[in-house]
């Protein structure tokens, strides 16, 4: 028998439970009443491509030191699924805890002699209480909520708030779900041995938020005033449109008329939601869509012909484990490639990597803005662990003084003054030209937008010269770009180091814990953090500034990498990937015993290896 | 190709409509496409019906997919805004452009290539949405521009230049808007100016999805014997069921028709269709009369044109959608942005 695990405020629970069964609700009741007793959560579903029926898990990190990124392995397992027990109770770390339905005898050969066993009769429980089969199952849920709290000392008093905030509106269902709270509690303090996982309140979560990612960027479109968006349901992208369309209900709806100040379309598939997002934005809305990999494969040939024909769309890609339907519920950063030059042709997009909601939050709006001034597509890339669970961040914030930045758009009192206008004219050399709404004047600005080559009026034309002189132009605005796009973020070692760690979007929560624990191991690294592409000169340098840089990825073929060398002419021997792409969110612990092993420096404690 | 600048001189008494524009002021660039194109009558019907109207050329917007169809728009309303979008896929950027601003006249062109082979997807949805738009197809049964491949309105048995024979059934484009729910549907024929010329006006003051399926023969792939798109066969076969005029406001109507030969439609905006009857018992408001008799007449080897069905009380996307009377390019921060005290309250709602 290993020693039970004693930690206060840092371990990992672990639900495994069945899609459909409405245990979704009262885990997350779980994860924020801890968060408030002030302990930091991070939390992550595993869930099936399906509806009903099949195996779904939810993981909640505490960690009062903040470690907000997944950091594997269980330390008390929650185990409501038997489809999955064998798994369940393999993955649970020696000395740890398995909580289950004892309700059904089971020979003590089905466990393992190296945990800690506490049963309760759940399913017991609840016939007794209930006879009605929905209620047995729903409130099953909340019995074991209770029964943790009584283990791990929840204040029980934050959960019957939250249950209190969640059926606002419905309060008949307030009572029931308190008394099934207290059912499942007053029997483990009664029956149920103490355990040594115990939570404490402190004062570690501060003002930030809890919040998915989904959300979070949709709100950053109603901030950063998109009007219309177009969308195809598409795991894991499809609640960022629901979730613009309840923002825009909440938001955007006329206070006087109730006529909706927004458009949302559900197209009939990816192509036609680039479509429409094409066509609205050419006509002056900001539009946007949300989709996932394979959604931008269908996108191809619009992409190329907003990047040429020079017109705004923000593309919100939350990336999924590909290739094809690859796995299609599991995370990974893998299109960037497919993002960065995407469609026939020599093109070059704008990428913005968000590191958590916060900034999903900040680039969304600040995408609309991007696009319209460089009047090309704009991609912000979520990736399936950011946009579908909640994550603990910075509150959003927004400045009232902040305008729309429309671009260059020339208003009717422009062309009537009789300025001239050129459609892909560059008149200032920051590569971007004018443009109008159609509409905008009788018988000045108009032009025929055109996805063939053109004279800088906007006249179809094969001439090799003028395509030249318009694909440079092209590669000016990309260098307008940089400039305008979010710059790097440097996080610089404690001591001089000629190592150096690039990272981006989702990885950076475990990539600050595997710094932390490098460092107690006295290895040194300059950190930087990409947050847009083209690529800044400020990555260059940090990549000249240090002897071995490593990459961190959630890829197979370092993508990032890729473009690093392709787009800067990087000596690839200069740039070692550490690459983590299994569909799980990258560990810290999976980052620490790399870059230790690469660095043949001694290895670290033991790890205990990631089962799920 | 604009390899020939028009000039802008015009002779002084042309005359102007109310809004001081002359036809010339609704013209494009010269053509480029074959001398005896069909494409070329249907811009010279756009360009009439636009002056008819008396339309503000810059208050409308012109949109294509790809191909020989698709090249038009260069060809009428020289001072709108024009958009040669993607092959096949004109419909969703059509929809998204009326999405941002409903106070332009969209007038999407394709062809026969671009709507019911590529693009037919693209067709359907924007014809069911409701999209408020005039959707034109120059059909000519053939694909031009790549020197004369069967199209998928091809009919069966028709022949090619070369000689091949087309197995495949046709798509009906002008059966596919009905079922679709296309709230104004005709069919007409280049060649036929008169006829067309009402029905472009109409389907410009239809409020929804407005569809106009025109056969539109190919002088240089599709006129020859054994095609059902040239102009003799169009000619031959081609069984009107009414004439229109378009008649704006609510101006009196004062002709005399012997009873029964005249239906008038009044429509959203007021105008009022006029259509004197060519087929006895043709009502065009009556959506499943008019599928079976057109299934019928094309059984019988009949070419049916004329305003096939109208809905007066059509509805279009934008009424689905609830939007705002403003076009919604043209809301600014004080409409779109929640600001930083809505954002503080949703913030504490997710702590």
């Amino acid at each position: 028998m290993s020693k039970p695990i004693a930690s206060v405020n840092d371990f990992v629970v672990k639900f495994a439970n069945v899609n459909g069964s409405g245990s979704a609700s009262a885990n997350l009741v779980f994860a924020r009443s801890i968060l408030r007793m002030g302990v930091p959560v991070s939390t992550r579903n595993i869930f099936p491509s399906n509806i009903q029926g099949l195996p779904t898990w939810y993981e909640v990190r505490i960690s009062e030191a903040g470690h907000l990124g997944r950091r594997g392995g269980v330390d008390l397992m929650v185990a409501m699924n038997p489809q999955t027990w064998a798994q369940d109770l393999a993955s649970i770390d020696p000395g740890g805890y398995l909580f289950y339905d004892s309700t059904k005898p089971m020979p003590p050969s089905t466990f393992r002699d190296d945990i800690n066993v506490i049963g309760m009769p759940l399913t017991e429980i609840c016939n007794r209480a209930y006879t009605d089969a929905r209620q047995r199952q729903l409130f099953k849920n909340i019995i074991y909520v209770g029964a943790l709290a009584a283990l791990l000392d929840i204040d029980v008093a934050e959960i019957e708030k939250l249950l209190g905030e969640q059926f606002k509106g419905k309060d008949k269902l307030i009572a029931p779900n308190r008394d099934a709270l207290h059912l499942g509690r007053d029997y483990a303090r009664e029956h149920l041995e103490p355990i040594g996982l115990k939570l404490r309140r402190a004062d570690a979560v501060g003002d930030r938020i809890f919040i998915d990612g989904n959300s979070a960027a949709a709100l950053g479109c109603v901030y950063g005033g998109a009007t219309v968006a177009a969308w195809y349901p598409i795991t894991p992208s499809t609640s960022m449109a629901e979730a613009f369309e309840r923002y825009c209900r909440r938001y955007r709806v006329d206070p006087e008329t109730k006529k909706a100040r927004y458009a949302i379309v559900q197209a009939e598939d990816e192509l036609a939601s680039i479509g429409v997002v094409i066509g609205a934005a050419w006509n002056g809305a900001r539009a946007f869509t949300c989709t996932s990999g394979p959604g931008i494969s269908l996108m191809q040939e619009f992409l190329g012909l907003a990047y040429f024909a020079e017109i705004p769309a923000v593309v919100f890609d939350v990336q999924r484990a590909g290739p094809s339907t690859g796995m299609p519920t599991r995370t990974q950063q893998a299109d960037i490639l497919a993002c960065a030059y995407a469609s026939h042709g020599d093109t070059k997009h704008v990428l913005l990597f968000p590191e958590d909601p916060h900034e999903c939050f900040e680039m969304g709006a600040a995408a609309l803005d991007l696009a319209d001034r460089l009047q090309t597509p704009v991609f912000v890339m979520l990736d399936l662990d950011i946009g579908m669970n909640e994550w603990l961040c910075r509150p959003f914030a927004w400045d009232d003084k902040r305008r729309l930045d429309r671009g260059k758009v020339m208003t009717f009192d422009d062309l009537e003054s009789g300025k001239e206008f050129g459609r892909y004219l560059d008149v200032d050399g920051d590569g971007i030209p004018y443009r109008t709404y159609p509409g905008t004047h009788p018988t000045r600005g108009a032009f025929f937008t055109r996805g063939t080559s053109r004279t800088p009026y906007a006249r179809y034309t094969e001439e090799g010269a003028a395509y030249v002189d318009n694909m440079e132009r092209l590669l000016r605005k990309l260098e307008t770009a940089k400039k305008l796009a979010p710059a790097p973020v440097l996080k610089s070692a404690k001591q001089a180091t000629k190592h150096g760690v690039i990272y981006y979007g989702s990885t950076t929560p475990s990539m600050h814990e595997a710094l932390a624990a490098l460092e107690e191991d006295g290895i040194y690294l300059d950190a930087l953090r990409v947050r847009s592409f083209p690529f800044q000169d400020a990555i260059v340098d940090f990549i000249r500034r240090h002897a071995q840089i490593f990459v961190v990825e959630q890829n197979r073929d370092a993508q990032l990498r890729c473009l690093l060398v392709n787009d800067c002419a990087i000596d690839p021997a200069k740039l070692t990937p550490v690459l983590n792409y299994d569909g799980t969110p990258i560990t810290a612990r999976f980052i620490t015993r790399e870059i230790s092993s690469l660095l043949g420096a001694r290895k670290p404690a033991p790890l205990r290896e990631v089962v799920r | 190709m604009t390899y020939i600048t028009k000039p802008r001189l015009h002779h002084p008494s042309l005359p102007t409509n109310k809004l001081g524009y002359t036809r010339r002021d609704y013209e494009g660039t010269i053509s480029t496409l074959c001398a005896g194109c069909g494409h070329d009558s249907i811009s010279a019907a756009i360009v009439q019906a636009c002056f008819d109207l008396e339309l503000p050329p810059h208050r409308i917007a012109k949109l294509s997919g790809i191909g020989c169809s698709s090249k038009t728009p260069t060809y009428f309303l020289g001072s709108s805004h024009g958009f040669n979008s993607v092959h096949g896929r004109m419909p969703s950027v059509l929809t998204g452009a009326n999405l941002a601003n409903k106070d332009l006249i969209y007038l999407g062109v394709s062809g026969d290539g671009d709507s019911a082979s590529i693009g037919l997807g693209q067709f359907a949805h924007s014809i069911r949405r409701g999209v408020n738009m005039v959707y034109i197809v120059e059909n000519n049964g053939v694909y031009g521009l790549t020197k004369g491949q069967f199209s998928a309105t091809s009919d069966r048995g028709s022949k090619s230049k070369r000689g091949a024979v087309n197995y495949d059934e046709p798509i009906d484009l002008i059966d596919m808007a009905l079922l679709l729910g296309a709230s104004f549907v005709a069919r007409s024929f280049s060649g036929d100016k008169a006829q067309l010329v009402p029905l472009i006006e109409a389907a410009i003051t239809h409020h929804g999805a407005a569809f106009i399926d025109c056969i539109s023969p190919c002088v240089a792939f599709n006129n020859h014997e054994g095609s059902t798109k040239s102009f003799d066969f169009v000619r031959e076969h081609n069984e009107a069921v009414n004439r229109l005029d378009v008649i704006m406001g609510r101006a009196e109507i004062t002709a005399d028709y012997a009873p029964g030969t005249v239906e008038t439609v009044t429509q959203h905006d007021g105008s009022v269709l006029r259509l004197r009857k060519l087929a006895a018992d043709y009502d065009p408001t009556d959506r499943v009369a008019a599928m079976t008799y057109l299934q019928e007449r094309h059984a019988a080897g009949e070419i049916i044109t004329g305003l096939l069905y109208v809905d007066p009380d059509s509805r279009d996307l934008h009424d689905h959608l609830d939007t705002v009377a403003q076009p919604l390019n043209a809301l600014g921060e004080a409409a779109l942005c929640p600001g930083a005290a809505a954002l503080d309250k949703l913030n504490a709602s997710l702590r």
